[in-house]
């Protein structure tokens, strides 16, 4: 158990080493941990943040959803009013139609019987003319009875 | 064992394991040896075995954590990584704790100082013949293989840590400040209010008193660590002799067979044996119930009460003193970062 120059030998090995660990050794390992505590810090606060973002997702989401459903509301009332309404004018416009052409038949069958009736009338002219001729056995001057026969075919 | 000497006594035994391997450049060009070299070299020698073995693990110090600094990111650590880095967390709260200046050298330092010296106590649990055995195979005389238990490997140290001490004070403190620091304390002729003629007396006395205490502090320190490794490794030495040396109360029933000593190859056999079970165990071959029950009939086998009690008194003392060589690691480290911060803080 003697002193001797193993004390300087040990002094210059820890120095060494102190040098080593204080080169290569403590800045890496301790800037890699700053490094993952920070990672770590900041990704509880993203998730904290997720976490409210999500939250304030969901409530804009219904909200959404709220506004939507409302609108839908609206929509299908819209809509049935609409239909109503388009009912109503195809009604009316089915109505209209109608009468149109009831209106229209009308007005051909009182032309056809006008016609008809003018038809008639000539013929019955004629055979009233016929008829006169006969009875007065003489001929009966058409032109000259015209003014007459006119006369005779107004009042029929 | 140890010894391959013809005849060997209990405190041959015990003298040889304290015997550091020493060398020095002597008349005759570099010599290894034992007490004579010593003897002969005075302070100009040194201990090959201490040197030899704290470079070792130093290096395994620096490349453990080398290779893990290299490798670290701020990813997820491997389980080894996170060992490191607990290792490296403790001895930064350590530091940050107690240290209050700024100091680039200081954590670093600790870390070092802690880890190495922790390494270094290890040696103590390897049982005490193995590598002395194994060197003494290769022709090395001497073999100590735990370089705490060498005063001086721990003096170096604490020396080392001595200069940090009074380089911190010059740089914080300032050379004034210093030897302030030094004459003025613990009693303080200015505020005692005395006459300027006692000055003198007084300031050699507290000079006195502050070298005294700041000597202490390495003196201390170095010897702290020794004392309580070298203690630790004599016990392992004593119980190593009662139950190997042939001497000792437990192994009388083995000596009756053997003679007067046992012999080395009985022991490579019996620990062969027991770790072939252990390994077999290990690799699934055999159930654990099997190898305890193995692991028990090979002890009764290799000496009853002369194997078992050696060894649960080796591997109770080796249980005590793992807290031991932490403890003292720890208190190493602490210690020095206490005094560097006391270096650099005004009073």
């Amino acid at each position: 158990m003697n002193i001797n120059a193993t004390l300087i030998l040990q002094s210059i090995a820890m120095m060494i080493f102190v040098w080593f660990c204080m080169k290569f050794i403590w800045p890496p390992l301790l800037k890699a941990m700053d490094e993952r505590r920070e990672k770590i810090a900041d990704g509880l606060a993203a998730s904290d943040r997720a976490e409210k973002e999500l939250e304030e997702a969901k409530s804009r989401a219904d909200e959404q959803i709220k506004v939507a459903r409302d609108k839908a509301g609206e929509i299908v009332e819209q809509a049935n009013q609409r239909h109503g309404q388009i009912l109503e004018q195809a009604k009316d416009d089915a109505t209209a139609e109608r009468k149109r052409q009831v209106s229209a038949a009308e007005a051909e069958i009182s032309q056809s019987a006008n016609q008809a009736r003018e038809e008639l009338r000539n013929a019955v002219a004629a055979l009233a003319v016929a008829g006169a001729a006969k009875i007065l056995e003489k001929e009966v001057d058409e032109q000259t009875h015209r003014e007459l026969l006119d006369k005779l075919i107004a009042e029929l | 064992m140890a010894s391959g000497s013809s005849e060997l006594t209990s405190s041959g035994y015990i003298q040889h394991h304290l015997q550091n391997l020493t060398c020095g450049f002597g008349d005759e060009g570099f010599v290894c040896g034992g007490a004579d070299v010593a003897a002969q070299l005075g302070f100009w020698s040194f201990h090959l075995d201490t040197v030899a073995w704290a470079l070792v693990l130093g290096v395994v110090f620096g490349w453990l954590f080398r290779k893990v600094a290299k490798a670290a990111n701020s990813g997820v650590p491997t389980r080894f990584q996170a060992l490191i880095e607990m290792i490296v967390e403790f001895v930064d709260e350590s530091v940050r704790d107690s240290f209050h200046g700024t100091s680039k050298l200081i954590a670093p330092l600790a870390l070092t100082l802690f880890v190495w010296i922790f390494f270094m106590n290890f040696m103590d649990l390897i049982p005490v013949d193995w590598l002395p055995w194994l060197t003494e195979r290769a022709g090395v005389p001497y073999q100590k293989v735990v370089p705490t238990t060498d005063v001086n490997a721990t003096l170096g140290m604490s020396i080392t840590v001595f200069v940090l001490i009074i380089i911190y004070s010059l740089r914080f403190k300032g050379v004034g400040g210093f030897i302030g620091e030094l004459v003025m304390n613990p009693l303080n002729p200015k505020e005692l209010g005395m006459p300027k003629i006692f000055w003198p007396f007084v300031m050699a006395f507290n000079f006195l008193l502050e070298v005294v205490a700041l000597l202490a502090k390495p003196i201390s320190l170095g010897l702290r660590l020794f004392g309580n490794l070298y203690a630790g490794e004599l016990i392992f030495i004593l119980i190593a002799l009662v139950f190997t040396a042939g001497s000792g109360v437990f192994a009388a029933g083995l000596s009756s067979v053997f003679g007067d000593h046992i012999p080395w190859y009985f022991w490579t056999v019996a620990v062969a044996i027991v770790f072939a079970t252990l390994w077999a165990n290990m690799k699934g071959k055999l159930s654990t119930k099997m190898t305890l029950w193995f692991l028990l009939a090979e002890m009764l086998v290799v000496g009853g009460a002369a194997f078992l009690g050696g060894q649960l008194m080796h591997f109770g003392w080796a249980a005590f003193h793992i807290i031991v060589i932490l403890l003292q690691a720890f208190i190493f480290m602490m210690l020095t970062i206490v005094y560097l911060s006391m270096a650099s803080e005004h009073h």
